[in-house]
């Protein structure tokens, strides 16, 4: 009884075509360079192979805990003295580990409900509950705690992206990473020294523009001293460096600072390296039309106090207003040309909504990379020889048909690569190859199978029916459990043990289909060309 | 061709002996990750700082440990890799207790203490990236370059890369050797900027110990989670006991790999790990292999001893075995030889683990079964059935197709 294999062969030759389309793409020109370049095209190489850094950063999601708290206890400041409610004193209990939580002391009974209301009005997104001598905490809800950490994640993505673009890193990888603990993986391809843009990445760039109130003092306690050991209420002590023309040096300085700001980063419009009057590096920027009309009212009621420039909570200069500023302004300070030129990109590219630390860092130089892929890929190449000539001396003419599912597993797999835009690592080479060992079990099994089925005095024919349909069963059991164990390194596992887990799992959901489809395919046009009780070449 | 033709032998009858050599090295495993070597966890799980520098002579170990003593870093670890040829060696700074910023800065140190003979204001050329050397020539301009200028410095410059990286290996010992890489007018006008170290950075890697807490609880969950797989996979498929055996097999496995690390005192990296899953996986295949053969032969002998039924099952799939394991030992043991430093922990890992995993489908998990068995008949219950019942189903189906 012949079979009719046309459909299936024309399944296995367009799997083929479709496969080589995907490793190769249509290359410009047909020779070895051509083919080479049109295969780096189309698979993507992990950092390990090409060289690069990769970053995990922590982001301090409390930062931005903090600074939504701060404004809350402001907003609660105002609306208290707006309805006349007392109160001994307002907190935050545990400020480093929970910044969500406020501690409101000494309310009396009667402003209960005032204070009820002012909270759901007013702050939505915080809860109150009672405590007890008339103590009232205020918390952010939890859904609207994890929302906000979730923001400042998205938002310092976005910012690092911006700042990262314009540094010109080509196809830099830039994505959340873990499982919910706030972190960020940054792939750089090609940046094989890292510091700067570390640097660049890392800086808060909060912009603020304050009023100064006093200052400079020379430490904590001067300053302390001088305005009678009690600061005046909604201002605050900052860090900076003494630039008035009264000092003249640089030494460590502190000011008093108002709380409020003026304007701040989010109110720029852009920010351009410059040189002040003195022709050193400076900074010069705009102010967005809602901004700048805020920095026109500020300056124009304050001409002839001082205003203070603030970056990340430390303050960059102090001048004073001479006259109504509308929308442009100059930030003065002792940089150089390079940290000019930097501070204006990351002040364009917003502000970090909170501060990140670098947990891990891994720097492949270009040449390792390169070693890297002749190691692997001769390994590759050796291994698979050695396995496609066993096989051949091993089962004979079946050895063709297994040495045709290998490789046709390989083009599957590679092709794989290609069409998902997966990455290329060198573990992942290393699952290649393994792909190529584990996968001829498949093939074993079955020729192991019919070897069986002939020796108990099947025909041919039925021999084959039988072997595949008997080692079917367990290829599909040995695929599952290993799949899983890629499966669950893929979830767990970063950067090049991903790779792996990558090809692991497309090379053996490729076998599936080469060694028990395509090697049955081969079979049956073997046996369809066989005169009846002809003997079957199986070693 | 055939290696095991009507193979027939009493694999249930050396139990003892195999239960005796995987007791010596799972003992033996135990105690050097107990008292001796411990668990030797790599900078990925313990933090710390690599850096791997290849140098364009012979490296001094004690000139390199000299120059991290001037540096003031304490209780370096300096330690040649690769080939002896290629020059290659290890920098490291392990510093568990501290933090990230102090990681950093001991890269910097490191490199910096190596830079000997640096001059003020000059960029190390062995290790200046592509687009340090294009800003640089974009500054310069020793083409006159017009509006094409930022395209041409960027080929020069990746030029000079590539020519350090791939034809020299990394390291560059003049800058008269470029000329055959790239415009003479662009290397001359390196002169003024860089020099020339005679070593360059492979690769560094600076694990904080934040992360490196982190990746090994992450390692321990996947391995669990990847045993659990299995089990329930194979509870649902066979029997529950078949699941558990193939779970203590695997576990057998893992521990004697990891056993095999500690003894020989390797470093366990995350690659280990993924090739100790994929052991895990590998390992459950042969198992697989012959649980099948058993529940088919449950089916065929129903009269027969189980214990005769198991060893007919391992010696009717030996020769699969045999040359599956065969046939992975050669890939993998190409990935070993071939392969290169970075895999080099990787490679070890699943040649050891191909070994036992192979051996112990034979060994232990065939064994527990019967174990199993002789266990409840002991206890007065009916001999396993549940899989023959289950198998029976399916066996018929395969009976319709033919």
């Amino acid at each position: 009884m012949k079979k009719t294999l046309g459909w299936k062969i024309g399944v296995i030759v367009a799997t083929l075509v479709v496969f080589l389309f995907g490793i190769i793409g249509i290359p410009d020109s047909w020779s070895g360079k051509g083919l080479l370049a049109a295969l780096g095209n189309r698979i993507h190489l992990g950092l390990d192979l090409k060289g690069g850094t990769h970053l995990i950063l922590q982001v301090q999601v409390n930062d931005a805990v903090t600074v939504d708290s701060d404004n809350a206890i402001e907003r609660l400041k105002t609306d208290l003295r707006a309805h006349k409610i007392t109160y001994a004193e307002i907190t935050k209990p545990d400020p480093v580990n929970q910044p969500e939580k406020i501690v409101l002391k000494g309310v009396p009974p009667e402003s209960r409900s005032d204070l009820l209301s002012i909270v759901q009005d007013r702050l939505p997104e915080y809860a109150l509950t009672s405590g007890a001598d008339n103590s009232w905490t205020v918390a952010m809800k939890p859904q609207s705690l994890s929302e906000l950490k979730k923001r400042a994640v998205t938002q310092a993505i976005e910012t690092i992206r911006n700042r990262i673009d314009q540094l010109g890193v080509s196809e830099p990888i830039i994505e959340e990473h873990g499982l919910g603990q706030y972190q960020i993986l940054v792939q750089l391809p090609g940046i094989d020294d890292p510091a700067r843009v570390k640097d660049i990445m890392q800086s808060t760039a909060m912009l603020e523009i304050r009023q100064s109130m006093g200052g400079p003092y020379a430490s904590e306690q001067a300053a302390l001293q001088q305005n009678n050991g009690v600061l005046p209420p909604d201002t605050m002590l900052m860090p900076g460096h003494s630039i008035g023309a009264t000092t003249g040096d640089s030494g460590p300085a502190w000011y008093l600072i108002s709380r409020a700001s003026a304007v701040t980063g989010r109110d720029l419009r852009s920010a351009e390296p410059s040189r002040d009057e003195n022709g050193q590096p400076s900074v010069s920027f705009t102010l967005t039309g809602e901004g700048g009309r805020r920095f026109g009212a500020f300056t124009g009621s304050h001409v002839g106090d001082n205003l203070a420039v603030v970056l990340d909570n430390k303050v960059q200069e102090v001048a004073v207003i001479k006259e109504q500023i509308h929308d442009t302004g100059v930030i003065n300070g002792r940089f150089g040309e390079q940290e000019a030129k930097d501070l204006a990109m990351v002040l364009r590219s917003g502000a970090l909504p909170a501060g990140i630390k670098y947990l891990e860092e891994r720097t492949v130089g270009p040449s390792l990379g390169t070693d890297s892929i002749r190691a692997g890929v001769t390994a590759a190449v050796i291994g698979m020889l050695a396995v496609l000539i066993f096989m051949l001396v091993y089962y004979h003419a079946a050895g063709i048909n297994a040495d045709v599912a290998l490789i046709l597993n390989l083009i599957i797999l590679l092709g794989f690569l290609g069409f998902s835009g997966a990455t290329l690592t060198l573990p992942g080479i290393a699952g290649v190859i393994l792909t190529v060992g584990m996968g001829v079990d498949s093939n074993v099994l079955i020729f192991e199978r019919i070897r069986e089925e002939l020796r108990s005095g099947k025909t041919p024919p039925s021999a084959v029916e039988q072997g595949f349909g008997h080692a079917w069963i367990t290829i599909v059991d040995t695929h599952v459990t290993t799949i899983v164990s890629a499966i669950i390194l893929f979830i767990f596992g970063t950067g090049p043990v991903r790779g792996f887990a990558v090809t692991l799992s497309f090379g053996l959901g490729a076998n599936l289909f080469t060694a028990v489809f395509v090697s049955r395919v081969i079979f049956d046009w073997v046996l369809n060309r066989k005169e009846r009780g002809e003997a079957l070449s199986i070693g | 061709m055939e290696f095991f033709r009507n193979a027939d032998i009493d694999f249930l009858g050396k139990k003892w002996y195999f239960l005796a050599f995987s007791l010596v090295f799972s003992v033996a495993g135990l105690f050097s990750m107990l008292f001796w070597h411990g668990i030797p966890y790599g900078v990925d799980f313990r933090g710390g700082t690599l850096v791997y520098v290849k140098f364009a002579q012979t490296p001094d170990d004690n000139a390199i440990r000299a120059a991290m003593d001037r540096a003031g870093l304490r209780n370096v670890r300096i330690q040649r890799y690769g080939q002896i040829s290629g020059n290659e060696v290890l920098i490291g700074v392990s510093e568990a207790e501290t933090n990230e910023q102090a990681l950093d800065r001991s890269k910097m140190l490191i490199i910096n203490a190596l830079e000997t003979n640096a001059p003020q204001d000059k960029q190390d050329l062995n290790n200046a990236s592509v687009l340090a050397l294009k800003t640089y020539f974009l500054q310069k301009d020793p083409l006159r370059a017009g509006t094409d200028a930022e395209q041409r410095y960027a080929a020069q410059a990746q030029a000079i890369v590539d020519y350090r990286d791939k034809t020299k290996g990394g390291v560059l010992n003049s800058l008269d050797e470029l000329k055959a890489a790239a415009d003479p007018a662009v290397v001359a006008s390196l002169q003024d900027g860089f020099f020339l170290s005679n070593f360059a950075v492979r690769n560094v890697e600076i694990v904080g110990p934040q992360v490196g807490g982190q990746l090994r609880r992450q390692a321990l969950l996947a391995t669990v989670y990847s045993l659990a797989g299995m089990l329930i996979y194979l509870a649902v498929r066979f029997e529950w006991i078949y699941g558990v055996a193939a779970v203590v097999t695997v576990f057998h496995d893992t521990l004697i790999t990891v056993g095999a690390f500690s003894l020989m005192n390797k470093e366990i990296s995350l690659t280990v790990i993924a090739a100790i899953l994929t052991l895990i996986g590998y390992s459950n295949n042969d198992t697989i292999v012959v649980f099948d053969r058993i529940r088919e032969n449950l089916k065929l002998m129903r009269r027969e001893k189980l214990s005769d039924i198991v060893n007919r099952s391992i010696n009717q799939t030996l020769s699969r075995t045999i040359l599956t394991a065969g046939l992975t030992f050669l890939t993998v043991l190409a990935l070993y030889l071939f392969g290169g430093e970075v895999l080099h922990g990787f490679s070890f890992a699943l040649v050891i683990g191909i070994l036992i995993g192979t051996y112990s489908s034979i060994a232990i998990a065939a064994p527990i079964l019967v174990a199993y068995q002789d266990w409840r008949s002991n206890q007065g219950k009916s001999p396993m059935e549940a899989a023959s019942r289950k198998e029976s189903n399916r066996g018929e189906k395969v009976k319709a197709k033919v």
